[in-house]
């Protein structure tokens, strides 16, 4: 077959120079969203699934348990959908928001009801004793889980937290459903522009595997440098997209 | 504020437009679990073979598949099918295709870490007994390893059911898109996605209760 | 110093303490012992509130642990527990571990808290090891470090709990060293242990527990040890197992 990498160069009219420029723009976009959506999903995720293992409050247990069930449950594109067309339609102030803002808040809560779940289990595989210890040295259940609990939970989950942070990339992708100019809406209008399908395909595809990569790589260095001496954990699966 | 109207939902409804896009993601949920736990399983043996030659190939169509979305495999099949086979394609049929393949690394995946977390002592017994690696694996790792990770193979399946709903990207007619059409049609989208997210919750969370039942039951035997 | 009165406990169905009352008065070094699955480790646990108890009173230094309305992280950073399994912090370095609740729970500032921890690491022989992590230590150490976190603390009493059997056999004598110089300095002691030549060398009194959460025997500890005719038969039975294996 030929290989046309030219069209990078070409002027697609509109905003973008090139075509190269707008597949770095949607690259940005792409990574903006998921890193925000990240953010909240890692604020939330590591709150609800925290709350789901206070024994003494079974009205959080049950709140959490119901969040991460309620966004687990639903397919991500039909939570961006809803965010998109039924909530702004429910509570009218939200209809100022724009399509970028919604797809973080869908992105970022569909995750953070994976996150709660490994919080959940992370703090749930720790020794019954150090809540106990924690507790006999006069600390409160938040001293406890500040400064005992959530820092050994949160380094037993961080191989799973790295396989989350890698498919918030590739699930930012179904934010072309609701026309946010990311790489995915990219691929699908520059394709239909040019023709040059397999080019357009090859250079998206590439970008998204750079970005797993460098998360992958980053996080490498960050498991290496909260590693505990002398401790050695047991090895933690993640499945899911 | 609130002026929901939910009079178009019924019978008719259902049958006209929802039925026939849940059939479908059933049907592609169903073929792309078994398809994908069939190349799935061959390519963890190719993984574990400890020959390069196997090892490979396998290791980079997992890894490939893996740091992909599922969005862009499914254009990719829907673009490349119709210029290798030289004609176009159905969106459905690419569909079933592309979740075939794309599922096939994840169950891999999981199987590979099923046949590890066989106790080495096993396969050793099975070869102390003669047992050729075809036998072995057939006879004794394979069924362990099966049971084991049945409980996450069902929890894939669950995901991939609402995986199923990405088709949207090619056009395929999934049970989103039943939705979405009859809201489009009725001119109530808002209904028609809550719907929706009511219907694929009732589903999938009653599925997820069922395998944890099933978790706590292997638990036991175990 | 601590009193419980008729405590009974169940974990659902099964009664794991029942209808125990004993009295511990200040200096006094009390050995706790019986066989497995007799309550004892679930009772030291009870005396800071660690576990919960569905009826009975318990009182240490006058205040009620079984009153809802008590300040149990208060009271609790004034007992010391020593755990089986030692649960020193393992994200934490051993000065961390040591200065952690007295910066965040007494408000002591961190030069203060290192200061007085450090003073306990070297009391236990391991100053020189302040700055490894928990993993990095054998475990006759983490408990030896997890005695000096708790010591740390200025605590008013201070509760054992099978401080020794989690130990290879050659590290258990490190542990009750310190174990018998803090009693000898009038420490108040409440040990769960099998040890039994620690209960005869240091302990004023001995409390046997049996299977059920019962207490059988509490009594000094020459009457205890010095005349065994007087005893129950359950608790014959339990010293000929452990002192002639």
């Amino acid at each position: 077959m030929n290989w046309d990498w030219e069209i990078f160069f070409q002027d697609p009219g509109g905003q973008h120079t090139t075509y190269l420029e707008w597949l770095m723009s949607a690259w940005g976009w792409t990574l903006s969203v998921s890193l925000l959506a990240l953010l909240l999903a890692l604020l939330m995720g590591f709150m609800i699934g925290t709350l789901r293992t206070l024994p003494k409050h079974p009205g959080w247990v049950l709140f959490g348990t119901g969040w991460t069930e309620l966004f687990r449950n639903i397919p991500l594109l039909l939570q961006i959908f809803l965010w998109y067309h039924v909530i702004p339609a429910l509570v009218p102030p939200l209809k100022e928001l724009s399509g970028f803002v919604l797809v973080v808040l869908a992105l970022g809560f569909f995750t953070s009801a994976r996150i709660s779940e490994q919080v959940y289990s992370g703090i749930r595989a720790l020794p019954k004793g150090q809540f106990y210890a924690a507790q006999a040295l006069g600390m409160t259940t938040w001293q406890s889980y500040r400064y005992v609990i959530l820092p050994r939970a949160g380094r037993i989950i961080l191989p799973p937290l790295v396989n989350e942070m890698m498919s918030i990339v590739k699930n930012s992708s179904v934010a072309f459903a609701v026309s946010v100019s990311e790489l995915t809406l990219f691929a699908l209008q520059v394709q239909e522009e040019t023709a040059r399908g397999v080019e357009v395909y090859l250079a998206v595809t590439g970008l998204y595997v750079v970005s797993a990569l460098a998360i992958n790589l980053l996080m490498g260095q960050i498991e290496r440098r909260v590693q505990i001496p002398g401790l050695v954990l047991p090895g933690a699966t993640g499945g899911g997209h | 504020m609130l002026d929901l109207d939910f009079s178009f939902y019924n019978w008719a409804m259902i049958s006209d437009f929802v039925l026939k896009g849940f059939y479908f993601s059933l049907v592609l949920t169903l073929i792309a679990t078994l398809g994908g736990i069939v190349l799935g399983t061959l390519l963890a043996l190719m993984r574990l073979s400890e020959k390069p030659f196997l090892v490979w190939p396998a290791l980079v169509y997992v890894n490939g598949m893996r740091s992909i979305p599922l969005v862009m495999v499914i254009l990719w099949f829907f673009l490349l099918v119709p210029l290798i086979i030289g004609q176009p394609i159905g969106a459905e049929i690419s569909a079933v295709v592309t979740f075939i393949a794309f599922e096939a690394a994840y169950f891999s995946e999981i199987i590979r870490a099923g046949i590890q977390s066989i106790p080495r002592g096993q396969v050793m017994a099975g070869e102390a007994l003669g047992m050729t690696y075809a036998q072995n694996m057939r006879l004794v790792v394979l069924p362990q390893a099966f049971r084991n990770m049945l409980p996450v193979m069902l929890t894939q399946t669950i995901i991939l059911f609402q995986d199923t709903s990405l088709v949207y990207a090619i056009g395929a007619y999934d049970m989103l898109k039943g939705f979405e059409t009859a809201g489009k049609l009725f001119g109530r989208p808002v209904e028609a996605y809550l719907l929706a997210a009511v219907v694929y919750f009732v589903i999938c969370y009653s599925l997820s209760r069922l395998v944890r039942r099933l978790h706590q039951k292997i638990a036991i035997i175990r | 110093m601590i009193e419980l009165k008729q405590v009974s406990k169940w974990y659902g169905a099964v009664q794991v303490l029942n209808d125990c009352s004993a009295q511990i008065h200040k200096g006094e070094v009390v050995v706790v012992c019986g066989p497995s699955g007799s309550g004892k480790s679930t009772l030291i646990k009870t005396i800071n509130a660690l576990e919960p108890i569905q009826q009975g009173e318990i009182w240490v230094d006058s205040i009620p642990l079984h009153d809802p309305k008590t300040n149990l992280p208060k009271l609790r950073s004034r007992v010391g527990m020593v755990f089986q399994h030692f649960e020193l912090f393992p994200h934490l370095s051993v000065t961390e571990n040591l200065t952690l609740a007295q910066v965040k729970v007494l408000g002591r500032s961190l030069d203060e808290a290192k200061k007085h921890g450090l003073e306990y690491l070297e009391r236990v022989g391991l100053i020189a090891h302040k700055d490894k992590f928990p993993g990095q230590l054998s475990g006759g150490q983490q408990q030896r470090v997890a005695i000096a976190r708790a010591l740390s603390m200025d605590p008013i009493v201070m509760l054992f709990d099978e401080p020794t059997s989690a130990l290879d056999p050659e590290m258990v004598g490190e542990v009750l060293d310190v174990m018998v110089s803090l009693a000898k300095e009038g420490m108040t002691m409440v040990v769960v242990t099998h040890e039994m030549g620690f209960a005869r060398k240091v302990s004023n009194r001995v409390i046997f527990m049996d299977v059920g959460g019962r207490i059988l025997e509490d009594c000094s500890r020459d009457e205890f040890f010095g005349n065994p005719d007087a005893r129950q038969p359950r608790t014959r039975e339990f010293l000929d197992k452990i002192l002639h294996h």
